[in-house]
């Protein structure tokens, strides 16, 4: 009797454990466990570490004093300037570099993309040894060497290579004219918006009429004048609001007009080659993916070879180009975090290193650094999901 | 006359000449290069353009170049490139500064370790399960006994490595570690316990998320402060982990690619055949997943080993951070080309073969699929 509850008892313990849903139960228990475990003893230490050290904790150091200088920002930054301040500056040229970067990346990369598949067979080979040149050397090695080794070697100031007395190349960087805008330049400004509201709405006009009648509309034409035109004539009517700014030697640097740092241009340059050889790949799998039996139909529908490429071809390469390009987007961004090694004064370079150093708080500052990639990785993804379900396929 | 007369019986007339038009050099550079006035003006373009660029550097790399030993700039009495101070620093840009007499070991580890890897990459070579064995659970210990010291050698501490060697270290532990743990993250981010799944596409988003300069800021700057009182890392050690787990996290979405491509009637089969979820895994599922994406995987590892050149950030000095330390030298002062030029053939020549290899796997693994 007890042997037989025994035995019951066993078995109905064993088949707990064969039951899948309970053992995978137990083992989520266990990990789960493990990994709070695991973080509460790297808090526990850390908590340990920091207050042995004396180092403050919080976010509080933000509001403090930075009294660094920042050789570059685009908003008013002061030795007086909190680290606050500091934190936005750097993250400010973090995305003005990216967001340059990706613009030139792009266009650079199609070209080389296109070339690859030229007819033209030197056309061709240079764009092949271009790519595979540059994909396969490092990119930090990329951007030290076009830092140290060409803008370091440019002459001094007073030797300035020129270009007419606008633009000026020394190795303190490029400077060039800027024009400063006086008043009456708002409306040339709004004449502008007006014209590119107006662009749009042919455009989905032109669109719509097309759907309905089939007859087409030279929209690239139109949109081009509605573009200028306004802002031209406003322009003229308010007497060119405009006046330019030139840089002018003073002492030992130039002042006025824009400038350009040499870290600025080395850091772009290092990352626009690099990540265009990626993306002409991916442009051109892109287009190889598109078989060419669509290329024949269109031809024997009466299409001409302009009018193929931009209807047909096209919109296809770019469903397979657009999931790569994005993360090649991301790619850049993440990249430019290596503006820390020739000191241009990027997030990582100005929060992760200067700021780091001068308040300790390593947990805060890299906890706020990995966090704002994690944004703009997010964001740009979002934005490049939204773009791609927009150009995906309608099935039926 | 008399050949035109000739007759022939149908089909038996021998194969005429191409049209001299289509044949021969003049014919290939007119379709080729000529084809159109665009290609002709692209043509002569780009012949402008390598007129710019090659001439001035091949003059500098070669022709002008200083190949003579030397001590200091001033032996660089041309005007080329001065190839001299690579010649007077190679050493120290192969093995940073390890010491002299010690250098044999890191040869010795080299051999050791190419030799096997060249018997897995050939596909003649017989044998290939033990030379894995040697290279995944033997080796591992000669190379730490022969880089670090121990068992009667001289110890050598980390912070005397550098240059080519430090890369190849760093490369080597990258790619050995991420790949297993890579394999796991992908197999946790499919599986169907949600905590695990949870665990594993976190980690692997963060971290794919955030650059890897971060990464090692947070390996070099917070890993000291989780430890517990008292426990030291080495600085090298905490590059390795940071890299490692970093390259884990991209070959996880590699991995996971494969999974996916495996039809459901794999998995289904395998449960039919009553084999449990490691059973299945193990010898169904990886063997399949994993060859698929080889080449994926082969271009993950160079994307690793290019980014081994951050650790320079964080003070290690690999090849590139020992050559741009040299030009820093007194001796060799404003002769940055030089060594940039050097440390980027190095890189091309190791990652242009790696990517080679992994486009030849993916002609030879996609046979059954190309028309």
């Amino acid at each position: 009797m007890t042997a037989s509850a025994e035995t019951q008892m066993t078995s109905r313990r064993r088949s707990l454990l064969q039951d899948e849903r309970i053992r995978g139960l137990i083992l989520q228990i266990l990990v789960a466990a493990g990994v709070i475990a695991f973080a509460a003893f790297i808090v526990h230490n850390t908590a340990t570490n920091l207050a042995r050290q004396g180092i403050a904790t919080g976010f509080g150091f933000l509001g403090n004093t930075a009294g660094f200088d920042i050789s570059q920002h685009l908003v008013e930054y002061k030795l007086t300037s909190s680290y606050g301040r500091a934190f936005l500056v750097g993250l400010l040229n973090t995305l003005v570099v990216s967001a340059c970067g990706i613009v030139l990346a792009t266009i650079l990369g199609f070209l080389i993309g296109v070339a690859r598949l030229s007819k033209n067979w030197l056309v061709a080979k240079l764009a092949t040894v271009y790519v595979e040149g540059i994909r396969n050397i490092p990119l930090l090695l990329q951007i030290l060497f076009w830092y140290f080794g060409v803008l370091a070697t440019l002459p001094s100031v007073r030797n300035s290579l020129s270009l007419g007395d606008v633009v000026f190349l020394n190795n303190r960087g490029l400077y060039a004219s800027w024009p400063i805008f006086e008043p009456g330049s708002g409306l040339v400004a709004a004449a502008f918006v007006l014209g590119l509201i107006g662009a749009i709405a042919l455009r989905r006009w032109a669109k719509r009429r097309q759907d309905r009648t089939g007859q087409p509309f030279p929209i690239f034409r139109a949109g081009i004048g509605l573009l200028l035109g306004p802002p031209l004539l406003v322009a003229l009517l308010a007497g060119l609001p405009f006046s330019w700014e030139h840089p002018e030697l003073r002492g030992f640097n130039f002042s006025g007009g824009l400038r350009v740092l040499p870290e600025f241009a080395a850091l772009l340059l290092a990352l626009t080659l690099y990540t265009a050889a990626f993306i002409a790949e991916i442009v051109r799998s892109g287009i190889q993916a598109v078989s060419y039996g669509q290329t024949e139909a269109a031809y024997s529908l009466g299409l001409r070879p302009r009018v193929t490429t931009r209807l047909v071809i096209v919109p296809q390469a770019l469903r397979v180009i657009i999931p790569p390009l994005t993360s090649q987007y991301l790619n850049l961004t993440k990249n430019s975090s290596l503006a820390v090694a020739i000191g241009y004064p990027d997030l990582v370079s100005v929060f992760t290193g200067t700021v780091l150093n001068q308040t300790g708080q390593a947990v805060e500052v890299i906890v706020i650094t990995m966090l704002v990639y994690l944004t703009i990785s997010l964001a740009i993804s979002i934005f490049m999901n939204w773009y791609n379900r927009r150009i995906a396929l309608v099935e039926r | 006359m008399a050949e035109a007369m000739q007759h022939y019986k149908p089909g038996e007339h021998p194969d005429l000449p191409p049209p001299r038009e289509s044949v021969g050099p003049i014919a290939w550079v007119r379709q080729n290069l000529l084809s159109s006035p665009l290609n002709a003006a692209l043509t002569i373009g780009s012949l402008y353009l390598l007129y710019l660029v090659l001439p001035p550097f091949l003059d500098w790399a070669i022709f002008s170049a200083n190949w003579q030993e030397g001590t200091s700039r001033a032996d660089c009495v041309k005007d080329g490139a001065c190839w001299t101070m690579v010649r007077a620093r190679f050493g120290q840009f192969i093995y940073g500064f390890y010491p002299q007499d010690e250098r044999w070991r890191v040869n010795v580890a080299f051999l050791l370790f190419f030799v096997p890897v060249a018997a897995l990459l050939i596909e003649r070579v017989p044998g290939k399960r033990y030379f894995a064995i040697f290279l995944f659970a033997i080796y591992p210990v000669i190379a730490y006994i022969l880089f670090y010291g121990g068992l009667g050698l001289q110890e050598v501490p980390t912070a005397r490595w550098g240059g080519l060697m430090l890369t190849l270290i760093l490369g080597a532990v990258g790619i050995v570690v991420s790949l297993p743990i890579g394999i796991v993250l992908a197999l946790g981010r499919r599986s169907a316990l949600p905590v695990i799944s949870l665990i594993c596409t976190g980690f692997i988003e963060f971290v794919r998320a955030v650059p890897l300069i971060t990464v090692l800021f947070m390996a070099s700057v917070m890993l000291p402060l989780f430890l517990p009182v008292g426990v030291t890392f080495d600085k090298l050690l905490r590059a390795m982990v940071g890299i490692a787990l970093f390259g884990a996290a991209y070959m996880a979405e590699v991995v996971r690619g494969g999974l996916q491509a495996i039809p459901r009637g794999q998995y289904e089969g395998a449960m039919a055949l009553g084999l449990n979820y490691w059973k299945m895994t193990g010898l169904i599922i990886l063997p399949q997943a994993l060859r698929i994406v080889i080449p994926g995987i082969v271009n993950t590892f160079i994307g690793l080993f290019k980014d081994t050149t951050l650790v320079l950030i964080i003070g290690l000095f690999e090849l590139l951070g020992i050559v741009q330390a040299a030009a820093r030298d007194a001796n060799w002062i404003g002769l940055s080309r030089e060594g940039f030029v050097f440390a980027a053939l190095v890189f091309f020549i190791f990652c242009f073969g790696m990517s080679r290899y992994s486009q030849y796997l993916e002609r030879r693994l996609h046979t059954g699929h190309k028309r």
